[in-house]
């Protein structure tokens, strides 16, 4: 990964493990993410890939054990900081939001008591500097009345509303960071674009990075400039998004690409991927894809693909792309 | 601007707070709005028994007027009685105990001492409760020594529901001075189980909803979580149930009372009116039937409500599932 201007977020060798009556259970395994000043990368990947735990993971959010690696936030290491230290960077410096905007806010606080919750706490404001602010966020993240919106319950409120009120809170105290953990899953696809036009918007206003995570293709590639694919717990193929939808390298990332609906051939049939993502206990101690893959050869289920240049800073780990293995064993021993 | 911009959007309903939701569908079950009025009267009664028995003596419970003992409701004083002897409103409306005592003024005074009781023992078994098993639940997890807090405080709790509760209190009660503070703390402090049994269960899954690892992703620090955002969330099952607990208080107080080890004279209490009545309880039947009515009214009340409000809760707790 090689990196042009700061970085803002820098995750370095990542593993984080569950305890589990059946042993350690490892659900990320090394991931290196990075996130620079006002860019927005998208973390892509099936469920239970470990995206979202990477995310909770910046934030230390997490009932699992991050078991090593290095998570820098601006200069310092969030893996590192206190509990206290920590408390003052959530919310204040990184903001959160989740996928499912129907249970994220409190059902007993009326909306706008839990965005100047996060006023009063982190810029010290007063409560009623902080209700006419709170007006300011609805109004910015396009909620229609806001004035009387500000007084009811979150039951009152659509879905895509309540999105929007997730995200007043996020961006509350203008937070360089904002981690958006399938922002859009739960809505509409109506909603969905607009959720993400706003996202867009605010991201441009506030000079914010976006950390976007989604299974949802369409979503990535109008939203993203770089892309990091995540298949069972490592990342598996980096690069710009035209890298990523033109050219992709790793064979998941392309079934993943095929298998996407086309609107203008509706007739086809879906490519499905084969089989199933491997539970994390029987991980395979080669490439984890390989199973499902096309073109295993002989070592893909041995030997684990380090993240290899397809063309640099676009990166795929598949042996498919170290020039010395993919023409001698493909040649010799396909399976 | 976004309003200027869709002058006809919306046309909103008034919101409605949590509180009035549980208000409106509470309102349409009669028994429990009978429930409610019984009570509310009651307490109206106590607190004005209490300022007319006390501080101003329009009722006095503790005049003795030997000539005049044991009669019966509604009727008058005898001619013997010296003028300050003579009761309010020239009538004995419940009849008067042994000692000739008023047995009116002696109720209202002892439903003030009887509802404090339950109010204050049940507020002390909320605080002891809503800690312990919200600890319990949110905390569970870390570990003290070889066992998990969780194990600990709730394998406590088991304990503690083991005892048989009412003899526990009477010891306790037989080796602690005999004052109205200590039969509340002794009754709070034996009563606060099934609250944290239920704040416990209501924190393991709270504490794994959304809106908690929001507040948690938003840098509120753990206190506040608990207290403002776990804490009122949890509340409507503690609540139906410190109702219905208030009842058991008082029961529990008039039962120690009626054994001689609860509130002592010349304070007067439902149970020790009741007590000193069993004597009579065939010359003078009024004397335990009247305390007696007033322990069945209030305890069925809070019942009432209780149950009353678990209804008017559960619609909105399905609400809130789905």
């Amino acid at each position: 990964m090689a990196s042009s201007g700061e970085a803002l977020l820098e995750v370095r060798d990542l593993h984080v493990e569950f305890e589990t009556d059946s042993g350690t259970v490892p659900a990320v395994r090394g991931v290196d993410l990075e996130v620079r000043a006002g860019e927005t990368v998208a973390l892509v990947g099936e469920s239970g890939c470990g995206k979202s735990v990477t995310a909770l993971s910046v934030m230390r959010l997490m009932t699992g054990r991050v078991a090593s690696g290095e998570i820098r936030f601006g200069g310092q290491n969030l893996a590192a900081l206190s509990e206290a230290d920590m408390r003052r960077v959530r919310g204040a410096q990184i903001g959160m939001i989740f996928q499912e905007p129907m249970t994220s806010l409190n059902p007993v606080f009326r909306v706008g008591q839990q965005i100047q919750e996060v006023l009063v706490l982190h810029q010290k404001l007063s409560t009623v500097a902080a209700r006419a602010q709170a007006l300011d966020l609805l109004e910015r993240v396009g909620i229609p009345s806001p004035r009387t919106r500000i007084d009811q319950y979150p039951h009152e409120l659509s879905g895509g509303m309540k999105q929007r009120v997730m995200i007043a809170i996020a961006i509350a105290c203008k937070p360089k960071l904002l981690i958006a953990d399938e922002p859009t899953t739960a809505l509409d696809v109506t909603i969905q674009a607009q959720i993400m036009a706003l996202l867009k918007s605010l991201q441009q206003e506030l000079g914010m990075a976006v950390l976007l995570i989604t299974h949802d293709l369409g979503v990535v590639a109008h939203a993203a400039e770089r892309v990091d694919v995540m298949y069972a717990g490592k990342i598996v193929e980096h690069g710009s998004v035209r890298d990523i939808f033109k050219r992709p390298a790793h064979p998941y990332t392309q079934a993943l690409l095929g298998a996407l609906p086309h609107p203008l051939a509706p007739a086809e049939r879906l490519e499905a991927i084969p089989g199933r993502v491997p539970a994390p206990t029987m991980l395979p101690p080669g490439c984890a894809f390989c199973a499902r893959c096309k073109h295993a050869f002989a070592p893909c289920p041995t030997e684990l693909p380090p993240l290899l240049d397809v063309a640099p800073p676009h990166v795929a780990a598949c042996w498919l792309h170290d020039p010395k293995r993919a023409t001698a064993d493909r040649a010799a021993k396909p399976i | 601007m976004i309003e200027q911009a869709f002058p006809q959007a919306e046309q909103l309903a008034p919101t409605e707070t949590p509180f009035r939701q549980v208000w409106r569908s509470f309102r349409k079950d009669k028994l429990a709005m009978a429930g409610l009025y019984v009570l509310s009267t009651m307490l109206l009664l106590a607190l004005v028994g209490k300022l007319l028995t006390e501080w101003w003596i329009v009722f006095d419970p503790a005049t003795v007027r030997l000539p005049d003992k044991l009669r019966p409701p509604l009727s008058t004083p005898s001619a013997h009685l010296l003028k300050e002897q003579l009761p309010t409103w020239g009538i004995y409306l419940f009849g008067t105990d042994e000692l000739g005592r008023n047995v009116f003024a002696r109720m209202l005074l002892g439903s003030f001492v009887s509802l404090s009781i339950g109010f204050v023992a049940v507020s002390i078994s909320l605080v002891i409760g809503v800690t312990l098993g919200g600890v319990a639940g949110f905390y569970g997890q870390r570990k003290w020594g070889p066992v998990s807090i969780d194990a600990l405080i709730m394998r406590f709790t088991d304990v503690v529901l083991c005892f048989p509760t009412f003899f526990l209190i009477l010891t306790v009660v037989a080796l602690l001075p005999p004052s109205i503070y200590n039969i509340m703390a002794v009754i709070g402090a034996t009563s606060w189980m099934g609250t944290a049994r239920f704040v416990r269960a209501e924190f393991l899954s709270l504490r794994e909803r959304d809106f908690v690892t929001a507040a948690h992703a938003l840098g509120l620090p753990e206190w506040r979580i608990i207290f403002r955002h776990m804490v009122p969330n949890a509340l409507s099952p503690v609540l139906v149930s410190a109702t219905i607990d208030v009842a058991y208080a008082i029961l529990t107080e008039s039962a120690l009372s009626f054994l001689g080890f609860g509130v002592r004279p010349p304070f007067a209490t439902w149970g020790n009116i009741l007590a000193d009545g069993r004597t009579f309880i065939f010359d003078a039947p009024w004397l335990f039937a009247i305390p007696g009515t007033a322990i069945l009214i209030v305890v069925l009340a809070f019942n009432l409500v209780g149950e009353g409000l678990r209804d008017a809760m559960n619609p909105r707790l399905r609400k809130r599932a789905s």
